[in-house]
């Protein structure tokens, strides 16, 4: 038995059953990390003595049997731009190259509570603004399927790790795809919940009325395992929904019979790759020959979907990013004539083009004079996005479609085009904005072997629904896994991946100095 | 002829909330405390921290809102104001402004002979900021976020106010009003209370308003007065010039009397206000409302009403002693320890008075505790000490609220109900003053007030009138 | 609505979001944001004329504290990551001249 191959599940069984110890399956981790890491580079820190003093206490918990949870004992990674205490939190940025926390984030403490042990913070796009984790400070995470190809944004890096089996599961967060795109790149399961369902309390925030926590696994029961685990209301989070019933793992069968499928026309038209089309449409057809009730609509006002989400979110990080000012916290520049212009250059130092880029699009469009052309229109568009959706859950229980346009696309290719990256999101970012639980399951690969993904999207607190067509879906096929060839990059850097310390940018990065600025 | 010009005001007052915590987390708004003692992720913009709203805070802001005439939004919401500075730890202060908690309001004011409403434009709830204290010597601040986060409401008036006494006037009666809800002490000097200036002129007569300015650093009634006599002469200056008032913030400086615009081109005074995503809508309903309402306590008229009836006091006096919430607490309080209200009330009103006016105090200030006074008028009422002697001790009351009848002890201030002692003073008395005796042997009733004086001299003011009548009678006839 | 950004509004941006930008990075920052917003004029195709605003998207409400005390002292942990301190205060540079 290879232990990494194990589900997070299925590795929790074993660990009660005593057939694997808890530092068996840390060290079973850790081993991979050191095979893969210097090509995948899925990690900002990893906190190697950390995890085996964790895994020792949650290895007693365990015989005294006060820790009898599926994930108890069972090695995770944490996106870095959820709060851990004691742990470097950098959300990727220069700006926190040093920020260690005292505090954890609630979803990270519910996990800890049921005997999660953890490997480290796993790589993003600065502040999650990104789709392609190559704006990160600390360099890009590669695409285990393909290492020349991204695993996509902004929570490539858990997505990348779990899928070159480094950890067993991990959390990302998602303000317009940033968990079902790159489960998609990276094949692996990855779920956005609705809006309010795991509390926000100590995840960075990007755009707020967007963020969301969720689960990224090996498959989809790993996902509903995951989620009753983070799922809770949280009086320190006012936004948090209580639910009624938490019970996801509840609809873990493989059975769609008369279950209402809709297919958005919209989404299938023109720009979506015709190999991701087939593949999705296909796997339709078959959830049909299962018993669904497949029928195609018009969603309507697709093309005002990213308009809206990136003057909503662009605004909404103009304003939380501004505490990141060189006073409290983080990083500050040397040299400074007075207040403001410290201010300016530990800003303009700290955070990277596409995080200045949003700030000024935010600010300008919350400015003075625009505030009601920009912001308000896009939350009037927003509103009407909602309802078009309403609409479409009454008809349906599902909706069905593609997590990204694309498959990964090569290193490099989209950051000089910032237009053209935030158009890659066209398929995800109205969930967000509609506030809708959505699940991207792979559907096989393309003929470049890079992995497919399909999006299965729920009215408000109807995950059971995704979760169950996405089971059904899943056991269509055997769960694949990439094979990591050995061809290793110059510039990597394990050296600043092991403390999170800043390092000599790889060479790549400097590409976007130039097409961006 | 000269022109005749008139001075507008409206003014923006901004009051501390007396919550135990503040508005968006669990700290203490306690005062004072080393710096940063009071903080936590919350009130310090940590990255991932969020807020949770002080239902406590809803509460005193709505009653402020109910007890000023104002329309209460049913629906309110948070917005958030965005500007960089050190004090202010997220670089937006979570604040109200599309939805405030209430709006259209009026208070009616005296000043001098003429009686008018000021209306209310709005009023909001919002946090407070950290404390900056400046390093003179190597040109730095140190922040500090203890009251960072402390809720407060900042009371928008319209440019209703002519006058600086109608200025004071206005928030002397906001004061009074919000102390008596119990929801601020209202304190200018340590900032619980904080009132911004905006004025202009303009010619009387003319419809339409001139350009105003906004002064801000105003900590005392006296600073405020000056200030706007300061700022309309500053203007009419500039218009008898035939200059123009430019529209500016200004910051008042009170021991030079002046001001001086604070303009930077880095502050651009562009707030980008939009709803703030981690707070939801606050809905207030009939019954809620109608919770806040049953909860209000007496306020001034009720408490006037019954102090007459119960205590029955002069209506003067009880004027005097519901002028200020603190005043008629400690009126209150003493009186039901004492059982004395008529003494109580004549303690508050001539010593009290005259000792806050020595001071240059406010009756907030007074720090005494209440029973120490019901002890003073119980030892007078009993005979231990006489009049003057109580005067001597309630002043060290007021100054250092010692015990008085520790003090009284150790200072030996008692009256000397000692028989023996008595006796061989008067005889003394008797023997030094062979005239007076034998006037009043004579009928002279009058040289008995001489002898008496003599013994009190003798006595050091500790023996009784009274007593020192009766004995010197006994020992004459 | 072309060239709506002008030199001017980069600088004024610039101070709101407290960011100095190079010349080459304001030139960089000018197409961006020019391009973006023609992007997203798309918006105004749309009629939204009677639909309200839509900040929160669930009607959820009235989510209060209780007044209640439930931090201790925290200066050791709030000045923890301080860049600059002084004793037990943050240190900036002089904020009033």
């Amino acid at each position: 038995m290879d232990i990494k191959h194990l589900t997070a599940a299925g590795l929790g069984r074993k660990i009660q059953a005593g057939d694997v110890s808890v530092r068996e399956a840390v060290e079973a981790a850790l081993a991979q990390i050191d095979q893969v890491e210097g090509d995948v580079h899925g990690f900002v820190t990893i906190d190697r003595e950390g995890a085996f003093r964790r895994a020792d206490e949650v290895q007693k918990l365990i015989e005294e049997g006060k820790l009898t949870g599926p994930l108890a004992g069972v090695p995770m990674a944490v996106k870095d731009n959820l709060c851990t205490k004691g742990v470097l939190t950098t959300c990727s940025s220069k700006i926190l190259h040093n920020f260690v926390p005292s505090y954890t984030a609630e979803a990270v403490k519910r996990l800890e509570t049921e005997g999660a042990v953890i490997l480290g913070k796993t790589n993003m796009d600065e502040f999650a603004m990104g789709s392609t984790t190559e704006t990160s400070y600390y360099g890009e995470t590669r695409n285990p399927w393909d290492l020349n190809h991204v695993p996509g944004g902004s929570s490539g890096g858990s997505c990348a790790a779990v899928a070159a089996e480094e950890c067993f599961y991990a959390l990302g967060s998602d303000t317009g795809g940033s968990i079902r795109q790159p489960s998609a790149f990276c094949g692996v399961v990855g779920m956005k919940p609705t809006y309010g369902t795991v509390s926000r309390y100590g995840l960075i925030a990007y755009g707020s009325s967007l963020d969301q926590i969720g689960p990224v696994a090996r498959d989809v029961t790993d996902c509903a395992v995951i989620l009753e685990a983070i799922a809770a209301h949280d009086p320190k989070d006012s936004t948090s929904v209580g639910r009624k019933s938490y019970g996801f793992t509840d609809t873990l069968t493989e059975n769609v019979a008369g279950m209402k499928i809709g297919i958005p026309k919209d989404y299938f038209g023109d720009g979506l790759d015709r190999e991701i089309k087939n593949r999705i449409l296909d796997t339709a057809e078959e959830l049909g020959k299962k018993g669904a009730v497949v029928e195609e609509f018009d969603l309507s006002l697709v093309k005002y979907a990213i308009p809206a989400y990136y003057v909503i979110a662009s605004a909404e990080a103009s304003s939380n990013l501004s505490r990141f000012d060189g006073v409290k916290y983080g990083y500050r520049a040397d040299g400074y004539e007075g207040l403001h212009n410290m201010y300016k250059k530990s800003r303009s130092e700290g955070f990277g083009p596409e995080v200045k880029r949003r700030i000024m699009l935010g600010s300008f469009v919350l400015s003075s004079g625009y505030y009601d052309a920009y912001y308000r229109k896009a939350l009037r568009t927003k509103a009407l996005i909602k309802q078009a959706f309403d609409q479409a859950f009454e008809r349906y229980d599902v909706i069905i479609a593609p997590a990204a346009p694309t498959t990964a696309p090569r290193l490099g290719s989209s950051l000089n085009d910032p237009l053209k990256m935030y158009l890659s999101d066209i398929y995800t970012v109205s969930v967000n904005l509609a506030g809708l639980p959505g699940i991207s399951v792979p559907v096989g690969t393309d003929s470049k072997g890079l992995p497919i993904g399909m999006q299965i999207i729920g009215d408000c607190y109807q995950e059971k629904k995704i979760i169950q067509a996405a089971y059904t879906v899943e056991s269509m096929r055997e769960y694949a896994r990439p094979v990591l060839t050995e061809r290793r990059r110059e510039h990597t850097c394990p050296a600043f991946a092991e403390s999170g310390r800043e390092c000599e940018r790889p060479a790549f990065t400097e590409g976007i100095e130039k097409g961006g600025w | 002829m000269a022109k005749q010009y008139e001075t507008v005001i409206g003014l923006e007052v901004h009051v501390e909330l007396a919550t135990k915590t503040k508005i968006f987390c669990g700290c203490s708004t306690e005062f004072g405390g080393a710096p940063n003692i009071h903080t936590c992720p919350v009130c310090t913009g940590m990255p991932g921290s969020l807020p949770v709203l002080n239902r406590q805070v809803v509460e005193y802001a709505a009653a402020i809102g109910l007890a000023t005439n104002c329309e209460i939004t049913r629906v309110c919401k948070f917005d958030r104001k965005n500007y960089f500075y050190p004090d202010n730890p997220q670089n937006y202060q979570i604040s109200q402004l599309y939805l405030p908690i209430a709006r259209n309001g009026y208070i009616e004011i005296e000043a001098g002979n003429i009686q008018k409403k000021i209306r209310i434009h709005e009023m909001h709830m919002e946090e407070d900021a950290g404390k900056l204290v400046h390093d003179e010597w190597d040109d730095t601040s140190l922040v500090d976020y203890n009251r960072s986060g402390v809720p407060l409401v900042e009371i928008v008036s319209e440019p209703d106010m002519r006058s600086a006494e109608e200025v004071i006037a206005y928030l002397e009666k906001l004061r009074l009003i919000i102390q008596y809800l119990g929801a601020s002490d209202c304190k200018l000097q340590e900032g619980s209370m904080r009132a911004d200036v905006n004025l202009s002129v303009r010619e009387v007569g003319s419809k339409k308003f001139g350009t105003r300015t906004e002064m801000k650093n105003l900590n005392s009634f006296k600073a405020i007065s000056r200030a706007i006599e300061g700022e309309r002469r500053r203007q009419l200056e500039l218009l008898e010039e035939g200059r123009k008032v430019v529209q500016e913030t200004r910051r008042w400086d009170d021991n030079k009397e002046a001001s001086h615009a604070m303009r930077s081109k880095e502050d651009a005074k562009d707030y980008r206000y939009f709803p703030e995503p981690d707070l939801v809508p606050i809905v207030i309903d009939d019954e809620w409302l109608a919770e806040i309402k049953a909860r209000q306590p007496e306020l001034r008229t009720e408490k006037l009403a019954r102090y007459e009836k119960e205590f029955d006091i002069p209506r003067y006096d009880a004027e005097i002693i519901t002028s200020s919430k603190h005043l008629a607490d400690l009126f209150e309080a003493v009186a039901a320890m004492s059982g004395k209200p008529k003494k109580t009330a004549n303690w508050l009103i001539v010593e009290t008075l005259r000792l806050l006016k020595e001071r240059g105090q406010e009756p907030e200030d007074i720090c005494f505790a209440p029973e120490h006074l019901a002890k003073l008028i119980a030892m007078t009422e009993a005979g231990f000490i006489n009049s003057s002697v109580a005067k001597e001790v309630f002043e060290k009351i007021f100054d250092e609220n010692v015990e008085p009848e520790k003090y009284v002890e150790e200072q030996g201030l008692k009256i000397e109900s000692d028989e023996g002692a008595l006796e061989e003073v008067l005889e003394k008395v008797i023997a030094e003053n062979p005239q007076a005796v034998t006037d009043y042997k004579s009928g002279k009733k009058k040289a008995l007030g001489a002898l008496v004086g003599q013994t009190m001299k003798a006595m050091r003011g500790k023996a009784d009138p009274g007593a020192v009548n009766r004995k010197l009678k006994e020992m004459l006839d | 609505m072309a060239n709506r950004i002008s030199d001017e509004t980069i600088e004024y941006v610039g101070i709101l979001a407290k960011l100095e930008l190079s010349e080459q990075e304001k030139e960089a920052a000018k197409g961006d944001m020019e391009r973006m917003l023609e992007y997203i004029d798309v918006l105004n195709e749309l009629d939204t004329s009677g639909t309200e605003p839509m900040s929160h998207v669930f009607p959820v409400n009235n989510v209060f504290r209780e007044d209640v005390v439930t931090n201790g002292a925290g200066s050791e942990e709030t000045l923890a990551n301080a860049p600059v301190r002084a004793g037990q205060s943050f240190k900036v540079p002089k904020t009033i001249g």
